[in-house]
């Protein structure tokens, strides 16, 4: 069986859009409804994440969601739970997020087994060292998980090449020298770093995350990027909402087409 | 040298560099010439010539005859807290800001929670003219008050940390989250030996002056340069280091760590990190961390605000594993019984931290022969709001 995620990267002919959500936020089992919801709405990958207590590159949004999960009762065995179940009713790929404590506790090789179970396609561990990463990439690989990496503004092109070759389905592009968070728009800085990255002709395609918020920063991300993540003005419009179906759906569509 | 950091930045399992991309290359930065700088004849006698004129050293190793009585052994007291600023701190923000300088940063920031590292380090850039910005729990802000003062007073922005307890864990979340912001004219000066490689290795250097003066000192004061204990308290470790560190490879000198019980290890309002942490990461190193066993970070508790901390550095998990350092707790009262005692048998008020340290010595099976080193880290002035209001004296 082909990877999820790579076959959407490379079949797609448009930019897709991947959105970021907190697992157990606002309510603990929000994660699956969120997912068809989104699903619904015209998303094409969605990257759930996992809560921690000291989210240190998470803005205020973001830091609040964790919390929130957390105070309800949301944990790494019971967001696998709740992935198998989703896994029947969503085809789109569906990537883990996380801090790697909470994982390591759960144990590596039992998380990346479990996952793989549960229907998982990918992965994103933004704190787990690519030289730590090595013990384990025989095993994701057999288990036709994905990890994708993370690179930012002030990652050496010899250092993103090192990361490309490392991740596998797509790299995560940090827009930013920032934690995460909505911003309006994006730098002239911002833009001649997404043209650097276009210019190394990597392997995998990359993703733009962080700072996107409206349609003008959603489609500048997908002139440069195989698409664009977004997390923070997501759940922002998420935790202000009484009807999630009709907020995700207006969200997406905000996002995806101009006024 | 097994107490020594590996080239990956290990102290045995613990420590490596567990950040975000985003602050790899700060991180690697520092990494790839702290050493070289640090070995510069020209920083080493800026340095030197700073400790020596500016922060007093070095400073004195005081024979506390009636606390020697009280404990019959010889207790020797390292003054630490007659450094500027009050404590041990200086010594690391001194060592760093000079690195920060040659580094090319603009900008300083910090995270403290007694107070003690923002003021240390509120000083140094007042020294250096640098800005600087201390990130602060709320809740140690209001009792640690005078020292939120005085880092006005030297100019520092203090910005209160405001998430889960709101002491020192948040205030170092929110000092990351600064430097993610501001990756390029912007150092951070961490006030322990925790954090990603290589801090620990770093702070445990600027720190061991503390070691290799005690050395010297009980040579001429004794004859001999070795103890037979060493007692530092530990929150995230760094005064316990510097005390430690020429003593590490001397295997029959004790080394004690003191860790705050808080109102007892099994009171659920504790930090005793080693008697309730299991391996983990935060802040980036992998280390003993008191958490739930999803993973998450359990918020930590003692009275004073420079113990209140959830993980130890990487190098004390190392020394708690291989068993070279013996770890014992203290709880809030016992160690606000040894400060009152401190106080009336000596005439010095310990900071809170240092209290916990003299808590210990009626902890260990001292004979008269024994020499003894505590290494008081810090004065009590900072504290004198929580004497007061512990008020049994
Ligand atoms: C006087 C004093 N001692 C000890 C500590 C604890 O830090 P460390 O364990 O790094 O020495 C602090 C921290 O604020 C302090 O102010």
């Amino acid at each position: 069986m082909k990877n999820r995620i790579t076959e959407l990267l490379s079949k797609t002919k448009k930019p897709v859009l991947s959105v970021f959500y907190t697992a157990g936020f606002p309510n603990l089992d929000d994660t699956e409804k969120i997912a068809i919801a989104l699903e619904a709405a015209g998303a094409d990958l969605i990257e759930i994440g996992i809560p921690f207590s000291d989210p240190v590159a998470d803005g205020p949004t973001i830091q609040a969601s964790n919390k929130k999960a957390l105070d309800n009762g949301m944990s790494v065995a019971l967001l696998l739970k709740q992935v198998a179940a989703l896994r029947t009713k969503v085809k789109m790929p569906v990537i883990l997020m996380g801090y790697l404590n909470p994982v390591m506790q759960y144990g590596f090789e039992r998380f990346f087994k479990d996952a793989a179970f549960a229907g998982v396609d990918g992965l994103i561990l933004p704190d787990l060292p690519l030289d730590e990463f090595a013990q384990y990439e025989a095993l994701t690989t057999s288990l036709n998980l994905s990890v994708s990496f993370l690179i930012s503004p002030t990652t050496s092109e010899a250092r993103v090449r090192k990361i490309d070759a490392i991740s596998t389905g797509f790299v995560y592009a940090v827009s930013a020298s920032s934690t995460t968070g909505a911003k309006g728009q994006f730098t002239p800085e911002q833009i001649a770093y997404f043209n650097r990255l276009k210019s190394y002709n990597l392997k995998n395609p990359f993703l733009i995350g962080f700072g996107i918020s409206n349609y003008t920063t959603y489609s500048q991300a997908c002139a440069y990027g195989a698409g664009a993540i977004v997390g923070s003005s997501f759940i922002q419009q998420i935790s202000e909402s009484k009807n999630l179906e009709a907020a995700i759906q207006q969200f997406v569509l905000s996002l995806t087409t101009s006024k | 040298m097994r107490y020594e950091v590996d080239s990956r930045g290990y102290y045995g399992n613990f420590g490596g560099a567990y950040i975000p991309e985003m602050l790899y290359p700060n991180v690697e930065e520092l990494r790839q010439q702290y050493l070289e700088i640090i070995q510069q004849p020209a920083f080493q006698k800026e340095f030197q010539d700073l400790l020596r004129q500016y922060v007093g050293r070095p400073t004195p190793l005081y024979y506390a005859a009636r606390l020697s009585e009280k404990y019959m052994a010889n207790v020797y007291l390292k003054r630490e807290d007659l450094c500027h600023t009050g404590a041990h701190k200086i010594n690391n923000t001194i060592g760093q800001i000079l690195l920060a300088k040659r580094l090319g940063k603009q900008k300083i920031i910090a995270e403290t929670g007694a107070g003690q590292h923002g003021v240390a380090t509120a000083t140094v850039c007042a020294l250096m003219g640098m800005e600087c910005m201390v990130y602060m729990g709320k809740l140690d802000m209001e009792r640690q008050r005078p020292n939120v003062e005085r880092m006005r007073i030297l100019g520092t922005q203090v910005v209160p940390a405001v998430s889960g307890n709101m002491t020192l864990k948040d205030a170092t979340n929110e000092a990351m989250r600064h430097w993610i912001n501001h990756p390029t004219d912007t150092h951070y000066i961490i006030g322990s030996v925790v954090g990603p490689h290589p801090y620990p290795h770093m702070v445990t250097l600027f720190q061991s002056i503390i070691s290799e003066e005690i050395k010297k000192q009980l040579l001429a004061e004794i004859g001999q340069p070795n103890p037979d204990y060493v007692v530092a308290c530990v929150g995230g470790g760094s005064n316990a280091a510097g005390a430690f560190y020429h003593y590490l490879n001397e295997e029959h000198v004790n080394l004690v760590g003191v860790e705050a019980a808080g109102l007892g290890i099994d009171s659920g309002e504790s930090a005793a990190t080693t008697a309730l942490g299991k391996p983990g990461v935060l802040h980036g190193s992998k280390t003993l961390l008191m958490q739930t066993t999803d993973g998450q970070v359990i918020e930590p508790y003692s009275i004073s605000a420079g113990l209140d901390y959830p993980g130890i550095g990487p190098l004390h998990a190392h020394l708690f594993e291989t068993g070279r350092v013996q770890f014992v707790s203290a709880t809030d009262d016992e160690a606000m019984h040894a400060g009152i005692e401190l106080a009336r048998t000596e005439g010095i008020i310990p900071a809170i931290e240092s209290a916990h340290a003299i808590a210990a010595l009626s902890k260990l099976e001292l004979t008269t022969e024994d020499v003894v080193v505590v290494n008081l880290s810090g004065r009590g002035d900072k504290d004198l709001e929580t004497y007061i209001h512990w008020g049994k004296y």
